[in-house]
């Protein structure tokens, strides 16, 4: 967050890309795209365009991993090189072992995971074009993929962030609105309950502002949660 | 690429199929699986393309960026090829860094590219002895269905035909043009079942072979870069027909590559 700025992000209540504050950008899923994977997802969000894939559950490696009485998820984030304008050198960096560790920790929530003691279930999420709120994309493509592994979950996590930019808050910042917009609000729902299973913040924002950021968030989740469905529904037909 | 996990009854019965000149997918056995290329799917990349080898499925993006030459070839750009051997591509697959598998994988496609001298490398001098532009490669196998290698340099060729100087983005000049591609290499790679070797090896026909040997030739008919790998043999006549199946075999992905790149 590059906190006050001078660029104007949205001009009478438009944003640079034609959205409104509440609207969120396209959203694509597919499910089942990988042949290897037990599991596969594609998803596109906007411009960001994200690869999930799971397998297991599985005997958990290393071993002294392993639990006794419960399964752990092993999610990994990784960004393709050619994913940003600048080349990202390839493997894990301080950020994406940070959002790995999180996600996995969120899975393991909805994951049935005392169905599988000391194994493990991996969860691989590749970016391979960036554009603001690929942590969001890559956890919304990995539940899906979850599903389609059939890995029992007690429910899907739609992810979203809403942020503010130009002193208004605003749903799913797009690259611009996340490099000189005020504030970011990444945030994964258990839609059936209302839990929160993944927040975080960065930049300025009033109690009164995080109040409706995180009512905005919380929308935008449970329109994911729809896009979700919809996708295992035309790949497994009837309503998921 | 052996996988203990296949087991003997399977390979038993690869063998035999490959000692009549079959194959469990019903191909013969110098046939290539069905290809398929995109290109130009990745926006923050100069260059991408997405090839369809059968099941196996690899993502290749071209970045270009500024940098200095090296001191003995003041004149010439640079370039460097990494893959990523993604976990969800393949349950063996290990997170962490590099491998000698991705390793090996990344520097026949190199050689192949390299030494085929597809990328005009004179042409990506900027200013002599201070800055060219360098070209990276990274492939992102996202479905490993046998034969990474074929896959990988075919996905480079085509994402480097596809590929833009970002003159604009750097200020070198007022308009991108495209990357100086002068050929394309091709490589086909062979896997040794029993006794046969078959061509555009399938993951389970991996698991089970005991050689493996890929060559890449240039569309002129010559060879540009070769590689064995793992531990067992061919034989002297078994290669020189695996060169000479190449030079022919190799036309159905050149076909895909002209018909996707132009």
């Amino acid at each position: 967050m590059a906190g006050q700025t001078d660029m104007e992000l949205i001009k009478n209540g438009v944003r640079l890309d034609g959205r409104k504050a509440d609207e969120l950008r396209e959203v694509k899923i597919v499910a089942g795209v990988l042949d290897n994977a037990d599991g596969s997802c594609y998803l596109e969000w906007g411009n960001n365009k994200v690869y999930a894939g799971v397998f297991g559950p599985m005997e958990c490696h290393p071993r002294h991993k392993q639990k006794a009485d419960r399964a752990i998820v092993q999610a990994r984030y990784t960004m393709a090189p050619f994913s940003v304008n600048d080349r990202k050198r390839p493997g894990l960096d301080r950020r994406s072992s940070e959002i790995s560790y999180i996600v996995s920790q969120a899975f393991e929530k909805v994951v049935m995971v005392e169905e599988f003691p000391k194994a493990s279930i991996r969860v691989d999420m590749q970016v391979v074009e960036a554009h603001a709120g690929t942590r969001c994309a890559a956890m919304t493509a990995a539940s899906v993929a979850l599903a389609d592994a059939g890995i029992p979950m007690r429910d899907m996590i739609p992810a979203c962030a809403s942020g503010k930019v130009n002193d208004v808050v605003v749903l799913d910042l797009n690259k611009e609105e996340d490099n000189y917009g005020q504030a970011d609000l990444p945030l994964a729902i258990i839609p059936s309950t209302g839990e929160i299973v993944l927040l975080q913040l960065d930049g300025h924002l009033t109690p009164d502002e995080f109040e409706q950021a995180l009512d905005l968030a919380t929308s935008g989740c449970m329109d994911l949660y729809k896009i979700q469905r919809k996708a295992l529904e035309d790949r497994y037909g009837g309503s998921a | 690429m052996s996988n203990d996990s296949v087991s003997n009854l399977m390979k038993g019965h690869m063998e035999s199929l490959a000692a009549e000149g079959k194959r469990a997918d019903g191909r013969s056995i110098n046939d290539f699986r069905e290809v398929k290329i995109e290109t130009g799917l990745i926006n923050t990349a100069e260059g991408s393309a997405m090839v369809h080898l059968g099941n196996t499925k690899v993502l290749c993006g071209v970045k270009l960026l500024i940098g200095t030459p090296y001191p003995d070839s003041p004149k010439s750009g640079t370039m460097t090829t990494s893959t990523e051997l993604a976990p969800l591509a393949d349950q063996s697959f290990d997170p962490g860094p590099p491998r000698e598998r991705s390793i090996e994988l990344a520097r026949v496609v190199d050689r192949g590219i390299r030494e085929s001298r597809m990328i005009d490398f004179g042409a990506l001098c900027i200013e002599e002895g201070e800055k060219v532009w360098m070209v990276y490669i990274d492939l992102h196998i996202l479905d490993n269905g046998g034969n990474l290698f074929d896959c990988c340099t075919l996905a480079s060729a085509a994402a480097l035909s596809n590929a833009k100087i970002p003159n604009v983005q750097h200020g070198i000049a007022d308009k991108d043009v495209d990357l100086p591609v002068t050929c394309w290499p091709i490589s086909c790679t062979f896997a040794k079942i029993g006794n046969s070797v078959v061509l555009d090896p399938t993951y389970d026909e991996e698991c089970v072979m005991s050689a493996r040997i890929t060559v890449a030739h240039d569309e002129d008919g010559n060879l540009r870069a070769a590689q064995k790998g793992m531990n067992g043999a061919f034989t002297d006549a078994e290669v020189r027909e695996a060169v000479k199946t190449a030079r022919s075999a190799d036309n159905v992905l050149r076909e895909a590559l002209k018909g996707a790149t132009g």
